[in-house]
């Protein structure tokens, strides 16, 4: 185990420059001008039992900035994305924390206010792109709908508006596409005018929700690629949620991996693809299939995501931790900034496991 | 294709009303000669009234007798009124139709808002006062309902007059006014019916992915309701307004006889009593027919409602 290895000795002797490069991550009430979203300490609960599905969330996007959001299946990536979308289902509200975009408290805004961002501001693409749009009505009238009311644009105008979007999509015959309904189109096309949809008002933010996952490959890529060019042409900020580490790597500037709804590590793509720290990253790392371990059985971590009711008092990778020691099951530990924007949340990676057991 | 096919099976039904219709009657005890003649007539005079009536012989040939006159839209004599039967129905049906489309437009008029309301308010307390009322109206008989109305708004209110019916022709206002009350009386059940399978179907729909993604727009609540739910929530409404125009139909002759409307119902129910085959032979042939019109109206609103039916 080659990269296991490696973050032992790394753990063991840390860089001596990364404790004087800064933390990019500010205290709270700072603001950074560059910062698009702050999420800090956010959690969100279970309305009847006020258990935390997700808690101690700290992210920031800055503008142009993609940000990606890696984890299994239940760690909590989209109940973080519709929390910041104010869309959280109703079994959900929103705990502690601050939310702000563009330095405005999405946490303490009125229902109003929030919809009034949603669609200008921050918009969404959503996994499945065969079900995310209405079957009785035409792409066009979906497509305009949010042009008219976000920029008071007329007929003819929003008309103008929603071809030149599609087009830039890289959807063929836009206007034939205006007239027709979504069962006439492919998954990827409707892939194409969902991100129509999201950027024709020009948001600042675009979270997309595992947008390529119900679509092929040739068409994941291309649907990657239409995101990379409209942020390199329109400064938009994503925050691109995926449980697909390769797509990660291609696609985002800095990364954040979810566990059990706490961010167990993040950094930039650089930091947490070469120097991977936390037992969990590494593990993900380990189960990309690469074509020169052909035949050999694809690593998987063991075990499964802790459900809601078994999260206990210690780390919430501990049960399934190769390396867990006593003070894993007892403590939680903190996240914690290993240089750079590099942070983790583990014992081993930080001082104190190591002290505990040497 | 589609309308070569609506076509025929429209054909094929109305062929098996024409068959049904008059055999079903004339299985009944009782036939019109006896019924004019009185217990004491002789067979001769029976059967010499029954030839002058034109129902002498084997059912068969009657039939085809009948079925060849309503292929040429004659639908034969009355026996009771001594009048076509054509112009009989003719002078009728405007009176049971507005009522039933009345009735209808009420339902809507009022069942669309509630339910809608009833799923946006959901657990909540407009939520558990609409689902209970619609309850209550969907046990009470139409005809109950009519009597009480009758009582309250025609009798101790004074707002209407009962037991007058003005035609169309002569003022549409008071027309208007005197099917006002029976058609309340026959949409309430219905009411209580689309309130209740609308909200089912709106708060299905509520959980679709498209909802999130209309909200993902900054739309307004009420915007996210009445344009995307509810054109998804009236598709299977839309049956079952369909089935029920049947029962609204079914209702009105009964109501009629609550509110002593000059319609349908009344007429149906003399000729029953006297045997007048023709005569209910020709309005049961035409209130199936009108139905089968009514499903195929039905059937053209999915294409209008659900664009998936119609480009197939």
């Amino acid at each position: 185990m080659p990269l296991l290895t490696d973050w032992v000795k790394k753990a063991i002797e840390p860089e001596p420059s990364s404790q004087q490069r800064n933390c990019r991550l500010p205290e709270a009430g700072e603001r950074d001008e560059d910062e698009l979203l702050a999420v800090r300490n956010l959690s969100v609960n279970v309305k009847s039992s006020s258990r935390p599905v997700i808690e101690g969330i700290d992210l920031t996007v800055g503008r142009g900035e993609i940000v990606g959001i890696v984890g299994e299946s239940g760690c909590g990536k989209s109940v973080l994305s519709l929390s910041i979308m104010g869309l959280l289902p109703s079994a959900l509200k929103l705990g502690g924390g601050e939310l702000r975009l563009n330095g405005q408290s999405l946490h303490q805004a009125s229902q109003r206010q929030i919809r009034s961002m949603r669609g200008k501001h921050m918009s969404m693409i959503f996994q499945d792109p065969m079900t995310s749009l209405n079957p009785t009505l035409t792409i066009g009238e979906q497509l305009t709908e949010s042009l008219r009311l976000h920029l008071k644009l007329g007929g003819r105008e929003a008309r103008e508006r929603a071809v030149l979007w599609l087009r830039r999509t890289g959807l063929p015959r836009p206007e034939a596409i205006l007239s027709s309904y979504p069962h006439q189109l492919s998954g990827g096309m409707r892939q194409r005018v969902m991100i129509a949809i999201a950027l024709c008002c020009e948001p600042e933010l675009l979270i997309a929700d595992e947008p390529t996952t119900a679509l092929d490959v040739t068409i994941q890529a291309q649907i990657l690629d239409v995101l990379f060019r409209i942020r390199e042409e329109e400064q938009t900020s994503i925050l691109f949620i995926s449980h697909d580490l390769g797509v990660i790597a291609e696609l985002c500037d800095r990364v954040a991996v979810m566990y059990a709804g706490q961010i167990v590590e993040q950094g930039t793509v650089e930091e947490l693809f070469e120097s991977p720290q936390h037992p969990y990253t590494i593990g993900l790392m380990k189960s990309i299939p690469k074509p020169e371990k052909k035949g050999m059985r694809l690593y998987a971590i063991p075990g499964t995501v802790p459900s809601l009711h078994d999260r206990g008092e210690g780390c919430r990778f501990q049960s399934r931790c190769a390396h867990a020691a006593a003070i894993c099951l007892d403590a939680m530990p903190a996240l914690e900034h290993r240089g750079g924007s590099h942070a983790v949340r583990c014992f081993l990676a930080s001082g104190e496991r190591r002290e505990m057991d040497v | 294709m589609y309308w070569a096919r609506k076509s025929f099976t429209l054909l094929l039904t109305l062929a098996f009303v024409l068959l049904l219709t008059f055999f079903a009657f004339r299985i009944i005890p009782g036939n019109p000669a006896s019924a004019i003649l009185g217990m004491e007539a002789s067979q001769e005079q029976i059967s010499e009234l029954e030839q002058k009536l034109g129902i002498e012989g084997p059912l068969h040939l009657q039939f085809f007798r009948w079925a060849g006159g309503v292929i040429q839209l004659d639908f034969g004599h009355s026996i009771r009124f001594s009048e076509p039967v054509l112009s009989l129905i003719a002078s009728r049906l405007p009176v049971t139709l507005s009522l039933a489309a009345m009735s209808l437009a009420i339902t809507l008029l009022v069942a669309l808002p509630l339910g809608i309301a009833a799923a946006r308010a959901r657990g909540r307390f407009a939520d558990l006062f609409i689902s209970l009322t619609s309850q209550l109206g969907l046990a009470i008989p139409s005809f109950w309902m009519g009597i009480v109305l009758i009582l309250v708004f025609g009798l101790t209110l004074k707002w209407f007059t009962v037991s007058t019916f003005v035609p169309w022709s002569e003022n549409a206002w008071l027309a208007l006014k005197s099917l006002t009350l029976p058609a309340i009386a026959l949409a309430v059940p219905q009411i209580a019916i689309v309130v209740r399978y609308l909200r089912t179907t709106m708060l299905e729909q509520m959980n679709e992915d498209y909802v999130r993604t209309a909200k993902s727009k900054g739309l307004s609540n009420a915007n996210v309701y009445y344009k995307h739910v509810l054109r998804n929530a009236l598709i299977p409404v839309v049956t079952v307004v369909g089935i029920n125009f049947g029962e609204i139909l079914a209702g009105s002759l009964v109501i009629e006889g609550v509110f002593t409307l000059p319609g349908m119902g009344r007429l149906l129910m003399t000729a029953i009593g006297n045997r007048d085959y023709p005569l209910v032979q020709g309005m049961v042939l035409l209130i199936a027919f009108t139905v089968i019109i009514i499903n195929f109206v039905v059937d053209l609103s999915y294409r209008w409602l659900d664009p998936k039916i119609r480009l197939k």
